[in-house]
Formats: C-alpha cells, sequence, structure tokens
C-alpha cells in the first residue's frame, strides 16, 4: 500500500519520491567483536509494528532523514533530521 | 456412477491434539510439503501443520507460479533442478492434476553486461545438465513473434537465456494436493490456527501455543511462515538476516492464446506469460520499502503494465482485472535459509523464500523431512544453513532471482 511521507525539508510527498534506506540500528564501535559486526551487517529487526528508518529524498533535496512507521499499515507517525531523536 | 460424483473431502477438521512428534507453522507449499514428506518418505505421521489463516493463504495462494531450474550458483542450479524434477512428477505422485505446462522460459537481457550474466548462467546450467542456452533476436522473434525485437525500444532485446523445461504450475492445487496428501498419510492440517508463542526448555524446543489458549507439546517445531519467519523466529529469540518486503502482481482479460512461453526482462524489471485461460499474468520486483501491508499501488502497476508494453506494444488496449501483493522475506543473497540453529534443538527454519519459493516446495519438503527424521542435514540444502552469514559464506542468486522469480 502506498502512502505520503514528509520530508523534513520539502515537506509530504508521494513515497515514490524517496529511496528507502531500511531499519536505523546502531552501528558497533570498530574493536567489537566479529559477531556483532556480522549482526549489524545482516541481521535485522523486520518488526511487524512501529519501526524507525531511514529515508533519502531522491526526487527532492537529496538529503538523509529519520521516519517511525508502523510496518503493518504504512502509517507515518513522524519524520525528523538524525540527531534530533535519540536512534 | 453415484461414485463418480461422490464429494471427497480434501482434508478434514480435527481437535488439536495435545501431543505431535512435529509442529509445522505455515501451511503453504513448504509447511504441507514437508508433512507430506515426512509420512511418505519416512512414516512420521502425528504431525500437524498450523496456519493462522487458511490453506495456502500466504504466498503459496498469491505467486505467479513460475517453476524454473536456470539459476547462476552451483548450489542453487542443483537445489532447484531437483525441485523442477520433483514437479515434473508431481501430478503422478500426488495423484491431482497440478496443469503443470513446461511451455518454457526467456530471460531477455537488453545490455551488453546483461547477455555477459546469460552466457555466465547458461554456462553454469549445462554443466550442472539443466537445459538452458543463449539464443538470438531471430530465434526469439520465431518462438514470441508479439515480442517486439526490432531496434525501436530504448533498450532493443540483445539475446535471450531459453530454458525449455521451465513453466508455470496451478498454485492453489499444488497446496491443495499436498494437503490432501498429508491428511491421507495420517497427518493433520489445522488452518485458522495461530502460533503465538514456542516453548523452550534448556535449549529445546517443548512446544508451541496457539491463538486460542492451545498448548501443544513437540520436541521439532518448524517455521514455514514466508514472510512472517521474522515474527515466529523472535519467539525463540533466532535473529534472521530477513526483511519482509510487498511483492505485487496482476493479471488482464483473457486474450486469444498468442504467447507461449514466460517472458522476463531483469532490464525492464518485468515478466509476462499467458494462462492457459488466456489471461496474462505480469509481475515485478518487490515494494522499493519493507512493509507487512500487501495491498497494491497505482505506482507499480503503471510500472509493470509501461514495462510490458515496451516488450508487447500489440497489448495497449488490453486491460488488467485484478492486481494484488504477497509478503517476501528477502535474505541478503536472495538465497532461503534452511535447516537447524546453532544452539537450540527442535527448531528447524524453511525460510527466506523471498520471491522465489514457490518452485522450491517439493526439494524443501523433502530435504527438511529428511533432516528432521534422520538428524542429518542433507547436503543439497546445507549451503542454505543460517550460519552461512556468520561463515561469510554466501550463496548469491540476486543476478538469476531478482525479477524472474
Ligand atoms: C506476487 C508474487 C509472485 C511470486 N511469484 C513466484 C513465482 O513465479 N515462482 C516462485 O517460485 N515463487 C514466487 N513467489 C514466491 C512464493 O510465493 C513464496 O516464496 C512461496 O509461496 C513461499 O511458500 P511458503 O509455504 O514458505 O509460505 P506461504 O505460502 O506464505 O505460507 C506461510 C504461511 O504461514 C502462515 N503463518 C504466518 N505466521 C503464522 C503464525 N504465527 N501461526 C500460524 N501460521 C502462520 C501464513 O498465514 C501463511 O499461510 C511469488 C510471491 C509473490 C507474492
Ligand atoms: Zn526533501
Amino acid at each position: 500500500m502506498g502512502f505520503l511521507l514528509e520530508c523534513p525539508n520539502c515537506g509530504k510527498r508521494d513515497v515514490y519520491e524517496f529511496r528507502f534506506g531500511g531499519e536505523a540500528h546502531r552501528r558497533p564501535r570498530v574493536n567489537s567483536s566479529s559477531e556483532e559486526w556480522m549482526k549489524y551487517v545482516y541481521m535485522r529487526e523486520n518488526v511487524a509494528g512501529v519501526q524507525q528508518e531511514w529515508w533519502f529524498h531522491r526526487l527532492g533535496c537529496h538529503k538523509w532523514f529519520l521516519a517511525i512507521r508502523d510496518t503493518r499499515d504504512n502509517s507515518v507517525m513522524r519524520t525528523f533530521w538524525m540527531g534530533e531523536e535519540l536512534v | 456412477m453415484r461414485a463418480l460424483f461422490r464429494k471427497e473431502k480434501m482434508w478434514q477438521r480435527h481437535k488439536l491434539k495435545p501431543r505431535y512428534d512435529v509442529v509445522v507453522i505455515g501451511a503453504g507449499v513448504h509447511g504441507l510439503s514437508i508433512a507430506y514428506y515426512l509420512a511418505k518418505n519416512h512414516e512420521i505421521t502425528n504431525v500437524a501443520v498450523l496456519d493462522k489463516v487458511y490453506l495456502g493463504g500466504g504466498n503459496s495462494g498469491r505467486n505467479t507460479a513460475i517453476i524454473r531450474a536456470n539459476y547462476m550458483t552451483v548450489e542453487g542450479v542443483h537445489f532447484y533442478s531437483e525441485s523442477l524434477k520433483l514437479y515434473e512428477e508431481l501430478s503422478k505422485e500426488l495423484n491431482f492434476n497440478l496443469l503443470f505446462s513446461q511451455i518454457g522460459h526467456l530471460s531477455l537481457a537488453h545490455t551488453d553486461s546483461a547477455v555477459n550474466g546469460l552466457w555466465r548462467r547458461a554456462e553454469v546450467n549445462k554443466a550442472l545438465g539443466v537445459n538452458s542456452r543463449v539464443i538470438w533476436p531471430d530465434e526469439i522473434k520465431r518462438m514470441v513473434p508479439a515480442l517486439d525485437t526490432s531496434d525501436r525500444p530504448r533498450y532493443p532485446v540483445k539475446a535471450a537465456l531459453y530454458h525449455a523445461p521451465g513453466g508455470v504450475i496451478r498454485h492453489d492445487a499444488v497446496v491443495w494436493g499436498y494437503a490432501r496428501g498429508v491428511e491421507r498419510h495420517g497427518g493433520e492440517v489445522h488452518p485458522r490456527t495461530e502460533v503465538i508463542a514456542i516453548d523452550v526448555k534448556d535449549h529445546q524446543v517443548t512446544g508451541v501455543r496457539t491463538d486460542k489458549g492451545e498448548v501443544i507439546r513437540a520436541d521439532c517445531v518448524v517455521n514455514a511462515t514466508s514472510g512472517y519467519c521474522t515474527t515466529v523466529s523472535k519467539m525463540v529469540g533466532v535473529d534472521l538476516p530477513v526483511v519482509t518486503h510487498p511483492l505485487q502482481a496482476c493479471v488482464t482479460e483473457p486474450l486469444k492464446p498468442f504467447l507461449d512461453k514466460v517472458v522476463v526482462s531483469a532490464n525492464l524489471h518485468v515478466y509476462v506469460y499467458q494462462t492457459d485461460r488466456g489471461e496474462l499474468v505480469m509481475g515485478s520486483e518487490i515494494d522499493p520499502y519493507s512493509s507487512y501491508s500487501q495491498g497494491s499501488t497505482l505506482e507499480t502497476l503503471e510500472s509493470i503494465v509501461a514495462h510490458a508494453l515496451e516488450l508487447f506494444p500489440g497489448l495497449r488496449h488490453v486491460r488488467v482485472l485484478r492486481q494484488w501483493g504477497g509478503l517476501c522475506d528477502m535474505t541478503p543473497d536472495y538465497s532461503p535459509i534452511l535447516g537447524e540453529v546453532d544452539g537450540l534443538k527442535g527448531f528447524v527454519l524453511d525460510v527466506g523464500w523471498g520471491t522465489y519459493g514457490f518452485k522450491a516446495g517439493p526439494v524443501s519438503g523433502k530435504r527438511i523431512a529428511e533432516l528432521i527424521a534422520t538428524k542429518r542435514t542433507p547436503d543439497i540444502i546445507r549451503p542454505f544453513r543460517l550460519s552461512r552469514f556468520r561463515e561469510d559464506r554466501l550463496v548469491s542468486e540476486k543476478g538469476a532471482a531478482a525479477v524472474s522469480h
């Protein structure tokens, strides 16, 4: 199901203007174990529910931002720049 | 005479028993075929297949049912060609007409690098005994006269991989045939029974709990839930490298028969074939964002149709009748995840089927059943173990499976 996404810079646009960047997750420290790096690279929460995720406004301002979206019905609760809320 | 028309129930309504040897979560082609081969090949019949909706209500009832073995890696070709061979015998095996039409499968290339990819696949296929070869526009035109092979389109057709044994099957019949087979051999199918928790004791699975409050004991629980596989694995704390994306397809009104090949173009992100009833089935790659909502979108429909018209300009007046979607469990390497997981006994995965798993129902069912019965992982599925991500031994099939499903 399609939906609208609000770019913090450009406002509400069709989701097809954006590139999906996947769920937001923390990057391990450089000296973390290879197990932690493997999880970071491959493993995903893939929640059926609310997740924090990356988006890129490819047909607009070319900026990355974050969204909070319910993956069950694609309703978007909030969008914001990195740093505005905890990742 | 009366007997000829006697109605036979394909499966019965059962009361859940308190204990099974094996509980399979998910009654799609994978879950059902596991239960079938457990009974048929290994005489393990105290088995229940549970599904939260109706049988085949997941992707097994939503896919476009293309069967082929022309993959890219040695591991993939071995695996999918065993499945194709099982499908060739399956109508007889299940005594149920599955309408398997091996009409042949064409993967088009419109760029030089795509042609190179086809060469590589053709050579791997031939070396492993799979019938595949690269053909050129004159031969393509003879096989598919309606296809625009001129140099008029923006991306003219340069070559194709022709895979003669590929084709399409009636997906619902496969589901029903296996379900009937399970019941005839003494197993049980339980639609409308959702698993909400899996019990574990001392690193050993001990059973499942359902949405109706039943507690079922079982030392072996199989996750065969495709798009929902992460939600089920989380019940036992097993991480999966899976992201769920919708995949859509559509079907047109029926036309006179004019197309007797499956035609796929990875460059144009589209595939088209004509059913026995004359409708055109068309599809594309996954939606560009993850979601558990399987509604369809106008954007995808427009993209499918626009690209289909580049291939078949003569179709511009044809009307689309239906469009739908399913939820695909995408893995990083476009290969499935099969077998046991480290550190937890009795939990078996048959997931990561993404956009390409219908064709693999028979081989995974047979081999996962063998794994459960013998407690040894068959060689043919060993490359697809979950630990390959830790071992950095991915089986990359993206080049052969992103648009071709
Ligand atoms: C549009 C589309 C086109 C496709 N085209 C092709 C194709 O041409 N060729 C091909 O090979 N593949 C194709 N596929 C992929 C193919 O459909 C799937 O990979 C395959 O059907 C997976 O089968 P399955 O039995 O693993 O899963 P499913 O058939 O999805 O069955 C899983 C079942 O698990 C159930 N379930 C989930 N959670 C629970 C729970 N907690 N408790 C109980 N039950 C649960 C679901 O209700 C579902 O019925 C396509 C998919 C789509 C969506
Ligand atoms: Zn913007």
